[in-house]
């Protein structure tokens, strides 16, 4: 199995280091026509009127459809049907469509979308999400009474009591931003209508399936009317979803038009602009302790912005409610998390999903209230944490998995020297021109929706009668390695060569839907589904081939790309050779449900997620004096993930992650102003470049998984969720300032 | 007559052409779709190339700049028996490379580093990188695969 043990498989690579694998926008057919997007320049406004004739008399365009022309659902939604294809009576943001303009050339279409013509009555703007909360008389939303998009709580214990016998209480307030997703391919989608009626579709989705379901929806067509195909995907960290399954059902309506493959490719502006944002969070938090450190009771009260848009704010809101109180143990929380409507542009799902916010907070309150209590902030830590067979704030007993959370920080200090480094903090009094610090933080995370919705994944294992095998999941890869993770996992169950195994070009034709690939759950849920279908095809073939063993079925050995037993072998060709013989396929096809969990809304309890990840960050940084500027000097990052399947690929996603979390820490920040991006692109729109990164010692920690068959819990987004925090941590040792909000902006001192 | 050299083939350029960006000569006109568009501003090194052996960003350069010059796009790196270059091997083998979009970019900026400077240490890759974006993989891996390409020269 010499090609399977290299250090880093992807089956990608050379497509990606060469130019030649293909995206979205890489792909040309014939006769194909293009499309543009049409905006207004209102955030709230009535539509009074929509005229396209102008537009429509350049020469070289086809039409410009609005909503007269769909003939679905005008809205639709993964919750709530509540984003539009194209706005009909109301402009609710900056990025709402009101028409598409479809032309011959891109050129031509974007000519012609200047001359749409709009008349609007301008309505009063929701920007604030504090005011627009409660407001009936300006609603961004029918749909949503008083703004409110969705809002969950914890009632555990009795905290209002429980305060009242505490020894301190610590009160303090958190701000977090927009963040834009930034994958570095902007959106782009391509219809082709296939003779018997069938669309293909191209594009930069993140999943296949949820596009298929907009699509649908919008065009009043079924599920097979469409082939949505996986291709090579420019990053997404949950941002290629609702907004590009809209532009793809733009393209798919003006494809059936026409009969002739439609493109949309967008400019990095209009991406900004459309495209949904990480939910900016404000966050009231009120800790009470006891003198010796015990957390006796959590008051928080959350509020998240959703824009225009609902998008999966509710389940984002629902994973900031359930891990409201980081990984500790506490009897008695209130906890109240609201999502709200405003004119902004829309917010859903990115990668950490509602908790690189609520950390942000939750680990700053524990170093906050360490200091007031004059207890070690380590020690804290400690008091307080999660354990094996510990209640979580949810009630949920922690007993179905290891809970390594003191295991992963014990780990992530020693190999930082944490505790040394502590001694060196400047807070705010140093010699030199920088004052220095460290911080961390530490984190458990639900895997995979949890109590959000249904989880199961399909995979389909189709051997070829020469020994090669075709693989396909319902896994979408979106760059992260996921094919990869696939292969090695099948190469091992059977003892083969990767070099035996192709992934297919999958598409919503090829396998059945198996949910996003979001919430960490790719890997887990996708290998768990290969587990299964290898089982069964692993008995498939011993019931077929025992005869020729002439031995129990049971007896028959996968190994070293042989089939064995007692002194016989086959080998693996030979094996699926034997097969065509006996007229028996080597196909399996395996499904796998996820564990049950549950909630209850009315009180917020409920066994929230079947496994979580357990995860600490380390950080080191300066702070220059006179500009204010930070330095991240190294960071230390550590998780529990069950079990590695690609060791580079997942410290890949840990340095990745962690890229992100610093740039919603230091580097990012949208600018709007009255609902308007004013930084709609990566000049004025600062991602962290490599000067910015420091080095980071990624550390895998593997703690066998036992409640799916896969043995392990994923990494996409507890590598992302807690920088932040370690972060502000870090800077409050260096200069002795807290810091409240992101991206942090410190004054150099004068 | 306004020539370019695109990957060692020479191609002549209309004058109606002259102030069509490179970068989309290079996707449109040559199919070359190699090199990508990610701001088409100039900020995210997406679409470099080389210019007479010198990292560009294409999506901000006019054709009418590169007349009489010699462009080597990713397209152009590999062998013409599809060997693959030193340093796109070590992207591979450092796991440098996540969903890929930056990565040619990622290989023009490292050819361009590694024939100024050979032997470049991590805090120089770190500067020759900072113009190129990169949202999946914190960078680390890029300047590993650099490394690793300049260890193995030795």
């Amino acid at each position: 199995m010499v090609d399977s043990e290299k250090k880093v498989f992807r089956n990608d690579n050379i497509a990606k280091v060469t130019g030649r694998a293909k995206y979205a926008d890489d792909y040309t057919f014939h006769g194909m026509i293009h499309a543009v997007p049409v905006y207004t320049d209102s955030v709230h406004a009535e539509i009074l009127s929509i005229d396209v004739t102008k537009a429509e008399d350049i020469d070289g365009v086809r039409k410009v459809l609005t909503w007269k022309d769909v003939p679905g659902q005008m809205a639709f939604g993964q919750i709530n049907k509540d984003l539009y294809i194209f706005a009909k009576d109301k402009i609710r943001y900056h990025g709402d469509v009101i028409a598409l303009v479809i032309a011959d050339t891109r050129e031509i279409a974007l000519e012609a979308s200047k001359l749409v013509h709009v008349e609007l009555k301008e309505l009063e703007p929701i920007l604030d999400q504090e005011k627009a909360l409660g407001d009936n008389t300006n609603l961004v939303n029918d749909m949503h009474e008083g703004n409110k998009i969705a809002h969950h709580h914890i009632r555990r214990g009795d905290a209002e009591n429980a305060f009242t016998q505490c020894d301190l209480i610590v009160e303090r307030e958190f701000k977090t931003s927009f963040v834009e997703h930034a994958y570095i391919e902007p959106e782009c989608a391509f219809a082709n209508p296939r003779a018997d009626g069938v669309i293909e579709l191209y594009g930069t989705f993140q999943h296949p399936f949820s596009t298929r379901r907009f699509v649908s929806a919008f065009l009043n067509r079924q599920f097979a009317d469409f082939e949505v195909f996986s291709h090579p995907v420019g990053g997404s960290f949950g941002g290629k979803d609702d907004t590009i399954s809209a532009i793809a059902a733009r393209a798919a309506l003006a494809a059936s038009i026409f009969k002739v493959p439609v493109k949309i490719l967008y400019d990095r502006e209009w991406s900004f602009r459309e495209s949904y944002k990480r939910n900016p969070y404000i966050m009231k938090y009120k800790y009470g302790f006891s003198k010796e450190g015990k957390l006796k009771a959590v008051n928080t009260y959350m509020l998240s912005e959703s824009g225009a848009v609902t998008s999966t704010t509710p389940w984002s809101t629902w994973r900031s409610t359930a891990q409201c109180a980081g990984p500790y143990q506490v009897e008695n929380v209130h906890t109240d998390v609201i999502g709200v409507a405003t004119n902004n542009v829309f917010t859903g799902a990115m990668r950490g999903f509602g908790t690189p916010q609520v950390n942000f907070a939750i680990e700053q309150m524990m170093d906050i209230s360490a200091e007031e209590l004059g207890i070690d902030p380590i020690e804290l830590r400690r008091i307080n944490m999660v354990r094996q067979d510990c209640e979580t704030i949810t009630g949920q007993k922690l007993d179905g998995h290891i809970v390594s959370m003191e295991e992963v920080m014990d780990k992530i200090i020693t190999e930082s020297g944490y505790s040394d480094n502590v001694k060196k903090n400047s807070r705010g009094q140093s010699d030199s021109d920088e004052y220095y610090g460290t911080g961390i933080a530490i984190s458990y995370r639900g895997s995979s929706v949890g109590a959000e919705g249904l989880d199961f994944a399909a995979c389909i294992i189709n051997c070829q009668f020469d020994g090669s095998i075709i693989l396909d999941t319902g896994i979408h890869e979106n760059g992260q390695g996921s094919q990869s993770a696939m292969m090695l996992a099948l190469a091992k169950e059977f003892d083969v060569p990767l070099s035996r195994i192709k992934y297919t070009r999958s598409s919503t034709t090829s396998i059945p839907d198996s949910g996003t690939t979001v919430a960490t759950r790719g890997t887990m849920m996708g290998i768990s589904a290969i587990r299964k279908a290898s089982i069964k095809l692993r008995k498939t073939i011993r019931d077929t081939l025992c005869d020729d063993f002439r031995c129990d079925p049971e007896d028959i050995r996968f190994e070293n790309d042989k089939l064995a037993a007692g002194s016989y072998s086959l080998t693996w060709e030979e094996a699926m050779h034997k097969m065509f013989l006996h007229r028996t396929y080597p196909f399996a096809f395996g499904e796998y449900k996820a564990p049950r969990v549950s909630w209850n809304d009315d009180i917020g309890v409920g066994d929230a997620y079947f496994t979580y990840v357990y995860s600490c960050n380390v950080v080191e940084l300066s702070v220059n004096k006179k500009t204010g500027k930070v330095k991240l000097l190294n960071i230390t990052a550590g998780h529990d993930i069950g079990r590695a399947i690609n060791e580079e690929m997942v410290k890949g996603q840990i340095y990745g992650g962690i890229a992100q979390g610093i740039g919603m820490a230091l580097t990012e920040e949208l600018k709007i102003e009255k609902g308007k991006i004013l930084n709609p692109n990566f000049n004025k729109y600062k991602l962290p470049k490599t000067m910015d990164m420091p080095e980071i010692n990624a550390l895998i920690i593997e703690n066998e998984d036992r409640s799916t068959p896969s043995g392990l819990k994923g990494i996409g987004e507890p590598a992302t969720e807690l920088i932040a925090a370690a972060i502000s941590n870090a800077v409050y040792n260096a200069t002795g300032k807290r810091q409240y909000s992101l991206p942090i902006k410190l004054e150099g001192e004068k | 007559m306004n020539t370019i050299t695109v990957n060692g083939r020479e191609h002549n350029i209309d004058d109606s052409l002259l102030e069509k960006k490179l970068l989309k000569y290079l996707r449109e006109d040559l199919e070359l779709t190699g090199t990508k568009n990610g701001c088409n501003v100039g900020a995210c090194g997406s679409c470099t190339v080389l210019i007479d052996n010198v990292a560009k960003k294409s999506c901000v350069v006019s054709l009418s700049k590169v007349i009489g010059k010699s462009v080597t796009t990713i397209e152009g790196v590999e062998g013409s028996d599809g060997t693959l270059h030193p340093l796109q091997q070590a992207f591979i083998d450092a796991g440098a490379v996540q969903c890929g979009f930056c990565t040619p970019g990622m290989v023009m900026k490292g050819l361009d580093l590694l024939s100024k400077n050979p032997e470049p240490d991590r805090d120089e890759i770190r500067k020759a990188f900072n113009g190129n974006l990169c949202r999946c993989t914190g960078y680390q891996q890029i300047i590993d695969a650099v490394q690793i390409y300049v260890e193995r020269q030795k």
